[in-house]
């Protein structure tokens, strides 16, 4: 018989289950402070799918041939279905859909910057699935592997679905590239304007990235900001050439010493104010999403009292639980 | 000890929810949340895929087709309000499961059998 | 007859294709998550079966191009250099040459028109497919039995929440019979035959004829190949009513039918719809996307 018997607190207890790579569930014991980081991250995560149907959605009423249009509409719908699997996960940590929309309306939960730009040309649809998406799946695909189990569940449903957005994406590039002048330009000028938001997508550097330790030690993040930026670089470095465009960074060359892509200095300071709501659609975003929430209040009040007469014509059978 | 386990999760919602949640009004409040469980292929278990929010239970079926069935996951959904859903509490999960730990004679392989012995 | 069956499957495609772009515009603004998901499958549903319908339709045009090339006269069309395709028909045919009904381009509004129009549009394009998958034309038959099992969704779907909206709220019911009011007069002209459905569906559409009498001369079987609109008005009228009794909504007293869409004479709406959607390929010509 093991008879470990030395007094250990919860919290070690929930640390020996996270290093042992035990999930942890829903009713699991966890600290108070794991339940918010998580809210938070997950929220956060959900709202960027939800913001970022905008600027693709744009183009739906604009895409150029039939089989595009089927696409980007099948593309944006993923995103909503998304959403709404990461706000389920959220949920089973005891805060509503409602409240955490109602933090993205109020301004108070954030979304991934990268929303913030404008869609200008088509071939931003495809600049957005390549390197969007991309760097999207890169930090996602760590996060299947998640100490949460609903986040991890989730991750691993979106992580599936989206491996066909990124090839969407180059596929959109790729055609234009192939195109005529014009059209050669627009993928160029599409590339230059999202090479570096999305770049940015991996948050501040590890040493300006308040939450990394914790995170990494309750092993919700599993791989820091840095290195998955610089796997990403390394990746999208060669892409770009198969397309015959570039890169909008004087000082991206391959270091042979590192075995990686060197590349030029972020921009911080336009990441810190297009997050703090100083970015070109920072506004007309948040304004669609509360103008969509509330042109469906009276939808949802009428469903529910439908549902609710339903109920009562059937005798309520299917009463409240006895509190 | 105790005072982080109440978290509320598939089948306490119902709760919340007669207790009154946040003091939000009731065009504020948002559909009932749903399980949703999917028969992938004939001849399989019905499987916990996820949740999703609607009114009603027509309403939930159809949601969950066109949430979790988008690319050909299921022949058969199942969706129960989560407030309905009653879960085994996680602290006793000790008392409830280990004592199967040492019931190996429940596996085949307990017992020892000669090689020659075949089609069993 | 040949330009009937290719206007006739213009027709059938311009109402999927319009109808699906509407419902698009809903994708990232529905009412909540699962509704947006909803109305964006059925976007995609009509997109697919324009896909379909264009495609057939530009085999058609390429085949007999002698006898239907007249019948498209918009420049950027007639620039098309070879054989044509479902995206030439769908972005360089000007206003005046698309042929859906009326009430498919009207622009969405709230939840409540938007899901009336589709409910009205769905119940009737359920009675037109369930007779058309008997045609003596394989490929339209083949199409409308594929196109069917859709829409009996969007039927379902589109009804229940008109029975939601009508019984809903106050305010829902008020707007239920608001989108009633705008919407009602565009559904008489699904009923009334344009001159290339009746030429098509001048005898009784016959399953035998599909399979029987074999060497029978092509020019035979091409009558009867789609129903006659006004055989679905009756029973079209029974479902809305019975839905609308079920949503305690008001049947619209006989009121006067706007026409003209199949005809190519349109609300101000399609043009506006059209310079949205076509314009990169327009601005663009000949290009690969």
């Amino acid at each position: 018989m093991n008879t470990e018997s030395v007094a250990v607190t919860p919290e070690e207890h929930f640390q020996d289950k996270v290093n042992r790579e035990v999930k942890i569930e829903p009713r699991d014991w966890m600290p108070e402070k794991y339940r918010q980081t998580l809210i938070r991250q997950i929220s956060q995560h959900a709202h960027s799918e939800i913001v970022g149907m905008l600027p693709e959605g744009n183009w739906i009423t604009r895409a150029p041939s039939l089989r595009r249009k089927a696409t980007l509409i099948a593309k944006v719908q993923d995103e909503a279905g998304h959403g709404l699997y990461l706000y389920s996960a959220a949920e089973t940590l005891g805060i509503s859909r409602a409240e955490m929309i109602d933090q993205l309306h109020s301004g108070k939960a954030k979304y991934s910057s990268i929303f913030n730009y404008p869609t200008l040309n088509w071939a931003d649809i495809g600049a957005i699935g390549w390197l969007v998406d991309g760097a999207a799946i890169m930090n996602q695909v760590p996060l299947c592997r998640t100490s949460y189990g609903p986040y991890a569940r989730a991750m691993v449903r979106i992580c599936k679905e989206e491996s066909f957005h990124q090839r969407q994406g180059f596929e959109i590039l790729l055609t234009l590239s192939k195109g005529t002048e014009a059209q050669r330009r627009m993928c160029q000028d599409a590339i230059n304007r999202w090479w570096w938001p999305s770049i940015m997508m991996f948050g501040p550097s590890d040493d300006a990235s308040p939450h990394t330790a914790q995170s990494m030690k309750w092993k919700i993040k599993r791989i820091s900001n840095d290195e998955l930026r610089q796997k990403f670089v390394d990746v999208i470095a060669e892409q770009v050439k198969i397309l015959g465009m570039t890169l909008p960074d004087e000082a991206l060359a391959w270091n042979e010493a590192r075995g990686h892509y060197d590349f030029g200095t972020i921009n911080w300071e336009e990441f810190w104010n297009v997050i703090s709501g100083n970015g070109p659609c920072n506004r007309e975003r948040i304004a669609a999403r509360i103008a969509a929430h509330e042109e469906g209040a009276w939808v949802r009040e009428a469903a529910s009292a439908f549902a609710e007469k339903q109920r009562q014509r059937s005798g309520g059978k299917d009463e409240k639980a006895v509190a | 000890m105790k005072q982080y386990s109440r978290i509320i999760l598939y089948g306490d919602y119902g709760d919340r929810e007669v207790a009154g949640s946040g003091g939000q009004d009731a065009s504020h409040r948002d559909w009932p949340l749903w399980e949703v469980f999917i028969r992938s292929k004939q001849g399989l278990d019905h499987k916990h895929v996820g949740s999703l929010h609607a009114a009603d239970a027509a309403m939930a079926i159809e949601n969950a087709r066109d949430v979790y069935t988008r690319r050909q996951e299921g022949v058969s959904i199942w969706v129960v309000e989560s407030r309905y859903i009653h879960a085994s509490n996680p602290d006793e999960a000790e008392s409830l499961y280990d004592p199967a730990n040492d019931k190996v004679y429940r596996h085949p392989t307990f017992y020892d059998l000669p090689d020659e012995l075949t089609h069993m | 007859m040949i330009s009937d069956k290719f206007l006739y499957t213009l027709f059938l495609a311009d109402n999927a294709l319009i109808l699906g772009h509407r419902n698009s515009e809903w994708t990232g603004h529905g009412p909540n998550l699962e509704q947006d998901i909803a109305i964006s499958n059925i976007a995609l549903d009509l997109v697919g079966q324009a896909r379909n319908l264009y495609q057939y339709a530009a085999e058609q045009y390429n085949n007999y191009r002698d006898e239907l090339s007249g019948l498209i006269t918009s420049p950027a069309f007639n620039q098309v250099q070879g054989p044509i395709d479902e995206d030439d028909l769908a972005y360089l045919r000007d206003v005046n040459e698309f042929r859906n009904n009326l009430l498919v381009e009207q622009p969405n509004g709230d939840w409540a028109k938007t899901i009336l129009r589709q409910f009205l549009f769905s119940c009737y394009q359920q009675l037109l497919y369930e007779r058309m998958k008997q045609s003596a034309d394989l490929q339209l038959a083949a199409i409308a039995e594929k196109s069917l099992k859709e829409v009996l969704y969007h039927v379902r779907w589109s009804g229940e929440w008109v029975i939601r909206l009508g019984d809903g709220t106050e305010e829902s019911k008020r707007r239920m019979q608001e989108a009633i009011a705008s919407l009602w007069k565009f559904t008489g002209e699904l009923f009334i035959a344009a001159s290339f459905e009746k030429a098509l569906a001048s005898a009784p559409t016959a399953p035998a004829a599909s399979t029987g009498a074999p060497g029978s001369p092509m020019e035979t079987s091409l009558a009867g190949l789609v129903p006659a609109p006004e055989s679905l008005k009756e029973t079209w009228l029974e479902k809305v009513a019975g839905t609308f009794r079920l949503a305690t909504l008001d049947m619209p007293a006989n009121s006067w039918m706007q026409q003209g869409g199949k005809d190519c004479i349109h609300t101000e709406h399609l043009g506006f719809l059209l310079a949205e959607m076509q314009y990169l390929q327009r601005a663009y010509p000949g290009s690969e996307w």
